[in-house]
């Protein structure tokens, strides 16, 4: 009985003890929060080494990309506890900063000795400062993302499509380096028959509900002639969102998307684009280059069969390349902001970036990206120095999601619904965003 | 009360005085009839005040202002009816507002026709009815996610078996079949999943109506001679009627919210074309954090609801008193 008594004891104590390791261990424990996708999984692979070094254990909120901004900004607005650390997205940075859910890192990057100085200029201004173009950092650039091109190689290069496309267009059929070649690429590629299937020209960025359509129509627009605003007068878009060269350019997204699409494809975004070119759908594809790494390994499509291009030239020789990607901040409602800085402080580190390359991610860090071997790294590394060099991001505004809800109404009423014309569309998008700067009082 | 409630209640009484503390039982035991019945009800009262009433009373007063749950911040003014008159000169909402009326009225005309016409027929007690009773149910039982998201894939314009379908009886290619693509299709593709899916239950509230009806009725009818349509028009639709206008009443109302299915199938578009009411008000309040003006969009199309639903519940008593 005493026997008993005692086994019984033993096993609590062992129990409770258990329990409060346990806790002490959780309550260590770092959340970080993103999206669901290829380069989140990267992430927690390299984090292993994180804990290794420091005993942090680190803990993942992913969420779909499609409920993503829902989900967090839902958490932020709340002063919600769950994220200790999260990469949001670029356009999130201003609202974000002024509504104070991250924490500003400006003395923390002097006491460390981080210098914004070590990372890509452009993912400096896109995911880490506001106001824009002063130094006020409130993340650091974690992941550098941006809108480019993947091809097939293979049908390119085959002999009978090389000689009836120059006989056709006149020149030879290769990655395209102007909108006006991507067009005549994807005409030529559109419902012709390849290995005895159906194949069509492109797929573009359509999607309605989300982002999916202005991250697609903008990389036209921009190497068009869209401009935001004045240069000279910020805020002023009468002209510049409405110009003759952007309506030419929404015009050119229209005609490809009419052109040369899959059929249904009024609701395009990554997975959907990622998909279409698996399985053998589409000559080209517009997506992220976070898709690359996964497309490159991909047994039907990947390897020699696939290769990468940057969003092309406009019409006047502009070439720009919609923003995407993301930098790493501390949320201010954390209760463990000192170990959430760690992280930052560990993911800075050189090796750490390098490491951070080769698993998936796509490091900021010049270091990285300008070492001599990094263009051969990966078939698809140039390409992304190239398209990081072109890069222009939406509005990072407080006010950056009701304007972009109105360019997704305004982009797909015309481009897919086919209503109205692209100048009706442009000046509509002139008034919904001046009415939203007027909200703000920033008009 | 009658005397066996009563003594249930004391009973009842008895128990829970038993099951506390000697002070506090004596309370218990001492406590009125409408004291324990208020005691048993407050707790569901204070959960709806909580859920229901005090969201709404919120929401009301949300409406009056500025506020943008994004900007926790800023200060929030009063603004008061600036929201609502925004609202009813929004050309957006009214177009909105036409889709969704679209929607109900065509949503609940084709369940209405096919649902009774399904109970008329299951009504015969044909051979295997039951069976076909549980078949036709289906649908109803499953979620509305589930739905959306094979629907969405039966009418994929490559793979879809729907598009299959039609391309094999008008002979026009499946690929140019973009059932959720094209402008004048996409609004049709949503009616036609809803009715796929509710048609059941307006069936089975039909159903219900019918077999309410007395067999001695339409005995005398058959004594008269009355045919079958005379019977049909004088008995079955005369009688089943308040049933039929109360499937309406919950089908409408219903529709009147959709979201789910919307958002799964088209998201509202292509454009802004099958962009119903809620969806309008999910982005304005969680998309583009417009709290204000969401909450008076929200209220706008309360009162709606809530007129409307009124004003069919008073013609339902009418016909139910005839």
């Amino acid at each position: 009985m005493k026997s008993t008594l005692k086994l019984t004891l033993g096993l609590t104590s062992a129990m409770f003890a258990s329990t409060a390791v346990s806790n002490v261990a959780q309550a260590e424990d770092l959340t970080l929060c993103w999206a669901a996708w290829d380069p989140a999984n990267a992430l927690v692979e390299l984090s292993k080494d994180f804990t290794k070094e420091t005993g942090i254990g680190m803990k993942f909120e992913f969420v779909p990309w499609t409920n993503y901004a829902d989900r967090f900004l839902n958490e932020l607005n709340s002063k919600g506890k769950l994220c200790d650390l999260i990469i949001g997205d670029s356009q999130w940075i201003g609202g974000s900063a002024e509504n104070g859910h991250y924490v500003k890192l400006n003395d923390f990057f002097d006491k460390e000795k981080i210098s914004m100085d070590d990372f890509v200029p452009a993912t400096v201004v896109g995911y880490s400062e506001w106001p824009k173009n002063s130094p006020n950092y409130w993340a650091l650039p974690a992941m550098g993302d941006v809108v480019g091109w993947t091809y097939r190689k293979d049908w390119f290069s085959k002999p009978e499509l090389q000689k009836e496309f120059k006989e056709k267009y006149g020149w030879d059929l290769a990655a395209p380096t102007s909108f006006d070649q991507l067009k005549q690429i994807a005409e030529f590629f559109q419902k012709r028959e390849i290995d005895g299937k159906t194949v069509y020209g492109a797929s573009i960025y359509t999607e309605r509900g989300s982002e999916g359509i202005t991250m697609g129509a903008m990389d036209g627009l921009y190497s068009f002639g869209f401009k935001y605003e004045n240069p000279e007068k910020p805020y002023e878009m009468d002209g510049f969102v409405n110009s003759e060269k952007s309506v030419k350019g929404l015009e050119f997204y229209k005609a490809l998307y009419d052109c040369c699409t899959p059929p249904g494809a009024s609701n395009s975004y990554m997975g959907e684009g990622v998909d279409a070119f698996k399985s053998g759908q589409v000559a080209m594809h517009m997506n992220f280059a976070f898709t690359w790494p996964g497309l490159q390994k991909d047994e039907n499509v990947g390897g020699d069969k696939i290769g990468y291009f940057a969003n092309p030239k406009g019409p006047d020789g502009d070439q720009f390349a919609q923003l995407g990607g993301q930098g790493i901040s501390v949320v201010s409602y954390s209760d463990k902001q000192e170990a959430a800085l760690k992280y930052i402080k560990w993911f800075a580190n050189k090796d750490v970036q390098a490491k951070w390359w080769s698993l998936g991610g796509f490091s900021c860090l010049n270091a990285v990206v300008k070492d001599p071997g990094f263009p051969a790294s990966q078939p698809y590394a140039q390409t992304f120095l190239d398209s990081m060099a072109i890069v222009k991001d939406f509005w990072a505004e407080p006010s950056y999601a009701p304007l972009l809800q109105a360019s997704q109404k305004r982009f797909h009423d015309y481009v897919v619904a086919g209503q109205g014309s692209a100048k009706d569309a442009l000046d509509g998008l002139v008034k919904d965003w001046t009415e939203v700067f007027q909200d703000d009082g920033k008009m | 009360m009658t005397e066996a409630g009563l003594t249930m209640l004391n009973r009842t009484a008895d128990g829970v005085a038993r099951a506390t503390p000697e002070p506090l039982a004596r309370k218990v035991r001492g406590i009125s009839d409408t004291g324990l019945a208020w005691l048993f009800i407050s707790p569901t009262i204070m959960l709806l005040l909580a859920i229901n009433i005090f969201p709404l009373f919120w929401a009301i007063y949300l409406s009056f202002t500025n506020y943008r749950a994004n900007r926790p911040n800023e200060v929030v003014r009063n603004v008061g009816l600036a929201n609502y008159k925004r609202i009813l000169g929004d050309q957006d909402i009214w177009i909105a507002m036409q889709t969704t009326a679209h929607f109900v009225f065509w949503t609940i005309l084709l369940q209405t026709l096919i649902g009774f016409t399904l109970a008329w027929l299951i009504d015969r007690k044909f051979r295997g009815h039951a069976f076909w009773t549980t078949i036709i149910l289906v649908p109803m039982m499953l979620s509305p996610a589930v739905v959306g998201n094979f629907w969405r894939f039966l009418y994929e314009p490559q793979i879809g078996l729907f598009a299959y379908a039609i391309s094999f009886v008008t002979g026009i290619p499946a690929t140019q079949i973009g059932m959720l693509s094209n402008v004048s299709l996409a609004p049709w593709s949503i009616v036609i999943v809803d009715t796929w899916m509710w048609t059941p239950y307006v069936m089975l509230i039909c159903l219900a109506g019918l077999r309410s009806i007395p067999e001695y009725i339409y005995e005398a009818a058959e004594v008269d001679r009355a045919s079958n349509w005379r019977q049909f028009w004088s008995i079955t639709l005369p009688m089943a009627l308040p049933f039929i206008m109360l499937a309406v009443l919950f089908r409408g109302i219903e529709n009147f919210k959709m979201f789910d299915m919307v958002n799964l199938l088209t998201g509202g578009g292509p454009g802004s074309t099958t962009e119903v009411a809620s969806i309008t008000l999910k982005r304005q309040a969680f998309e583009s954090w417009r709290t204000g003006y969401s909450s008076a969009f929200a209220i706008i199309l309360f009162v709606a609801v809530f007129g409307l639903a009124n004003i069919y519940v008073k013609a339902l008593n009418k016909v139910k008193q005839r």
